[in-house]
């Protein structure tokens, strides 16, 4: 049995551009942004990084693709750089690839870039593209809130939980997490909201209405990663080290098979309890300080609650409107802003994700600095509730 | 003997008011007002003459998969493409056994549809076997036209053969001659048409009775015998007065439904003989006409067996289903008469691969998915590995036709953002009675109605229409049991 990736890599640095309508910018502009704060937190030079791995999510809309776009951004010391995709986790992976290169002993820095630059695509929302050539004559006639909107009626279905409890939960989601990007000078959307302004929004696809539906922006974030070892020999006293990195994609069993109910992600469960068995994580609900999940929509975030064993099956609705989740409660959840208030630019959200747990665990969060935070946990989600990939990260002290 | 061994139909579900229609363009043309009674079927943006004639075929033969005619023809002048055949789409989505299938399209005028009836009872007379013509129709008119507020979308079907005959062939006739009461041109929208008191005087009087005397002459029948006189046309009064002419009893005489379906063109014959077999009793005496740069007569005699063959449905059971539909611009919509701004969303590439179609054409045409042998787990699409967790036995399935199994809602959406020419766009997780699911598009939903749990069949629609290369992809979309 392997050991996992527990304790054996740092982050050195990390960076996050502002997100947001950055009509100004070229991806090239959003990534030094980040890039600039990344590498002087990690007090290093650009030359010593050894391999770096760039992840965006809708080529044909941003820079093309390979991994020239971020070698050129960062003029990279003609290094080892290589693009990757993987849905919405791609930034997560991006920070895997980074994470194991170093972990393997392959390189001893290496960096992680993920951006998007959504707001040249022309659309409100996610751009409509094709799924694949076969794909593409059976697939429904979908778009993403479409998907995720199928999560309710399957909770519904599940749990006999009534439309406008349903409905209210997913306002308080929204509304807390605006809440929290009130504080986040970095958010795109900075802006409070309450719960009868999201329940009585425009209907994007039933029960999702518009302020169920996390916004769309540009932006970019990094981490520069390394071993403990090398990053007390360059100075650095407070680490933050990977607990766990977890990594789960759909075979096809939910869509295609009985078991699955549509009320929950069998992915997220899986990955959850890998990576709460690397991280050597018991109880989620008590060792868990915050986290940062995948509120691609409301209901999203509200079933990711179960599926990370934060709440009970059929528990969610309840813990949402008690409050578990907000920057006061049990276990913070977008303690940024969330997608809802960041976007998301895809490749680089669950860089975003990571960074703002980092800043927390090493006390940086300002305005919504939690108190003494011990591990904070990342989860992405990508493609559709029946079929999917779903990265669940965990970092936290090093010395903890 | 060799006559008709089933019938069948279909209408459209969505009923236009035509009261609607006239209010709308009165102001252009007060005659308008005059046509404005009653409703036509009108096809939603996802069906057209292939769809329905699928639809009609089902009605008329079941959707057992594997049935065997000999041929099948499908008659239409609304046939999407020019070059593609289409009665081989609709042979593919009813899971006809396709090898030693004779198929035609027959097209070009208002009597395809006899004249297709007509070859495919000598099929069955040569002794090929039994053979099925569907007449399917989508009209397209102008916007403040006579033929709009006229013209409606169905289809109907009729299966021939030697055995188990409910209408015996007696004769037929006819007659060719280029009279042009109306034409359309290669690429034109609509019929262009001439004066109808001409086309009745002319073609119907003249033309059609002429030969309809023939054909009795020929049979050695008496026009005061003729139970059912069917003579589809657009003008109300004609088929009782060419009847009076005859002889022909004026109880005998066929409502074109104009009020309530709308003609329905080149499957107007079909429709109406469908839904007269509907109404036959053994001996009855039917006499259908198809009239179009000539005319085709054949006459039918019920036999003992008419009163225990029915369709599933049937024009009958068809003309009560409707939901009516009061608003116009969406007619307009669907039938593409309006520079609409359809968004972003709609300007998506839409190209059709076509060798990824051909090769996936089990799915996309006949919803076929795979049942494993090894654990019999139903599952969809077919697959290299069997979805069973506890099986995933490789290459160890067969295919498993899927188009006649009911199924309910899992999960489900109504979705606003996605481009539907009909939104909000429904779809969502359908299991399969029996095993079987897949995240699907619906249609045809009443949010009244409508959540978890509902019972649904699936239906061979338009999924997507390329404006760009002037292709549309079928696919099959769950229908709620409403």
């Amino acid at each position: 049995m392997a050991k996992g990736i527990r304790d054996k890599v740092v982050i050195l640095g990390a960076g996050c551009s502002k997100f947001g309508e950055r009509w100004e910018c070229e991806p090239a502009d959003l990534m030094a942004e980040a890039f600039e704060e990344c590498i002087a937190d990690a007090g290093i030079e650009k030359n010593q990084i050894e391999a770096a791995w760039q992840s965006t999510g809708i080529d044909a809309f941003s820079v093309g693709p390979g991994a020239m776009p971020l070698s050129m951004a960062l003029r990279l010391p003609y290094i080892p750089v290589t693009r990757l995709e993987n849905y919405c986790a791609s930034g997560t992976e991006a920070f895997r690839a980074a994470t194991y290169a170093v972990a393997s002993g392959a390189c001893d820095i290496a960096l992680a870039m993920g951006f998007e630059k959504l707001k040249d695509t022309g659309y409100g929302g996610l751009p409509q593209r094709s799924r694949g050539v076969s794909n593409d004559m059976y697939y429904p006639n979908l778009s993403a809130p479409g998907m995720f909107a199928q999560l309710a009626a399957g909770y519904r279905a599940k749990y006999g939980t009534n439309k406008q409890d349903l409905k209210r939960a997913m306002a308080h989601v929204s509304v807390k997490s605006h809440a929290n990007g009130v504080k986040n000078p970095k958010a795109h959307l900075q802006r409070a909201i309450t719960e009868e302004q999201a329940m009585n929004a425009p209907m994007i696809a039933e029960p999702i209405g518009l302020f169920d539906c996390c916004g769309v922006s540009d932006g970019a974030a990094c981490a520069i990663v390394t071993t403990p070892e090398i990053a007390k020999s360059l100075g650095k006293e407070q680490l933050i080290s990977v607990k766990a990195l977890q990594l789960c994609a759909s075979n096809g069993e939910e869509g295609g098979f009985e078991n699955w109910d549509g009320s929950y992600v069998a992915t997220t469960r899986i990955a959850a309890k890998r990576a709460y068995e690397e991280a050597g994580v018991k109880n989620p609900r008590k060792e868990i300080s915050m986290t940062e999940v995948h509120d691609c929509f409301s209901v999203t975030e509200m079933v990711t609650m179960e599926d990370l064993y934060l709440s009970e099956d059929g528990g969610a609705v309840k813990d949402v409107l008690d409050g578990v989740y907000d920057a006061d409660g049990e276990v913070p959840c977008q303690i940024d802003g969330g997608l809802k208030c960041f976007g998301h630019p895809i490749g680089a959200s669950g860089l975003r994700m990571l960074y703002e747990m980092y800043l927390q665990l090493t006390g940086r969060a300002g305005e919504r600095q939690l108190s003494d935070p011990k591990l904070g946990l990342t989860h992405n989600l990508g493609g559709f509730p029946h079929q999917n990939v779903v990265s669940v990260a965990i970092i936290g002290q090093y010395d903890v | 003997m060799v006559g008709i061994t089933a019938y069948g139909a279909y209408l459209p579900r969505l009923r236009l008011q035509k009261q609607v229609v006239a209010d709308a363009n009165a102001w252009f043309d007060s005659g308008l007002t005059a046509l404005a009674k009653g409703e036509k079927a009108m096809c939603n943006w996802d069906e057209d003459a292939v769809t329905m004639a699928t639809e009609a075929y089902a009605d008329c033969m079941g959707r057992a998969p594997g049935q065997t005619p000999a041929a099948f023809f499908l008659a239409s002048t609304s046939l999407p493409f020019a070059d593609r055949q289409h009665s081989v789409i609709v042979a593919e989505a009813l899971n006809l056994r396709t090898e030693d299938l004779r198929t035609m399209d027959v097209t070009s005028s208002q009597r395809a549809a006899t004249s297709a009836l007509l070859s495919a009872l000598d099929v069955a007379a040569a002794g090929h076997g039994d053979a099925v013509v569907v007449a399917s129709e989508h009209r397209h008119t102008k916007c403040a036209s006579r033929e709009e507020m006229l013209y409606g979308d169905g289809a109907a079907a009729v299966a021939v053969g030697k055995d188990n005959v409910v209408a015996e062939l007696v004769a037929s006739f006819t007659q060719a001659a280029d009279m042009i009461d109306h034409y359309r041109a290669e690429g034109a929208v609509a019929d262009y048409g001439w004066e109808e008191r001409w086309v009745r005087d002319v073609g119907y009087m003249g033309i059609l009775r002429r030969a309809v005397a023939s054909l009795l002459e020929k049979a050695g029948v008496e026009a005061a015998d003729i139970a059912h006189f069917i003579l589809p046309t657009d003008q109300g009064r004609v088929p009782g007065a060419v009847a009076k002419r005859l002889g022909i009893p004026d109880s005998a005489v066929a409502d074109n439904l104009l009020q309530s379906a709308g003609n329905a063109g080149a499957a107007q014959p079909l429709m109406l003989l469908a839904h007269r077999l509907e109404q036959a009793e053994p001996g009855d005496l039917i006499l259908l006409t198809g009239f179009g740069q000539g005319c085709d007569v054949l006459l039918f005699r019920a036999t003992d067996s008419i009163a225990g063959k029915k369709p599933e449905k049937g024009v009958s059971g068809h003309l009560a289903r409707g939901e009516a539909e009061t608003n116009y611009n969406k007619f307009q919509s669907f039938n593409d008469l309006l520079i609409k701004d359809l968004g972003k969303r709609a300007e998506t590439d839409k190209t059709a691969f076509l060798s990824a179609m051909y090769r996936n054409r089990g799915l996309v045409n006949s919803f076929i998915g795979g049942e494993c042998t090894v654990c019999h787990t139903v599952q969809m699409p077919k697959h290299n590995y069997c979805v069973n967790p506890e099986c995933g036995a490789y290459n160890s399935q067969e295919d498993h036709p899927m188009a006649g199994v009911k199924g309910h809602v899992a999960t489900w959406t109504a979705d606003r953002l996605t481009f539907d020419f009909n939104p909000p766009a429904y779809f969502g997780l359908v299991k399969f009675d029996g095993g079987g699911r897949i995240m699907m598009d619906m249609t045809e939903v009443n949010p009244e109605t409508f959540d978890t749990g509902a019972e649904v069949t699936v239906h061979f629609r338009i999924k997507q229409i390329d404006s760009q290369r002037g292709f549309r992809k079928y696919f099959w979309k769950a229908v709620p049991n409403q």
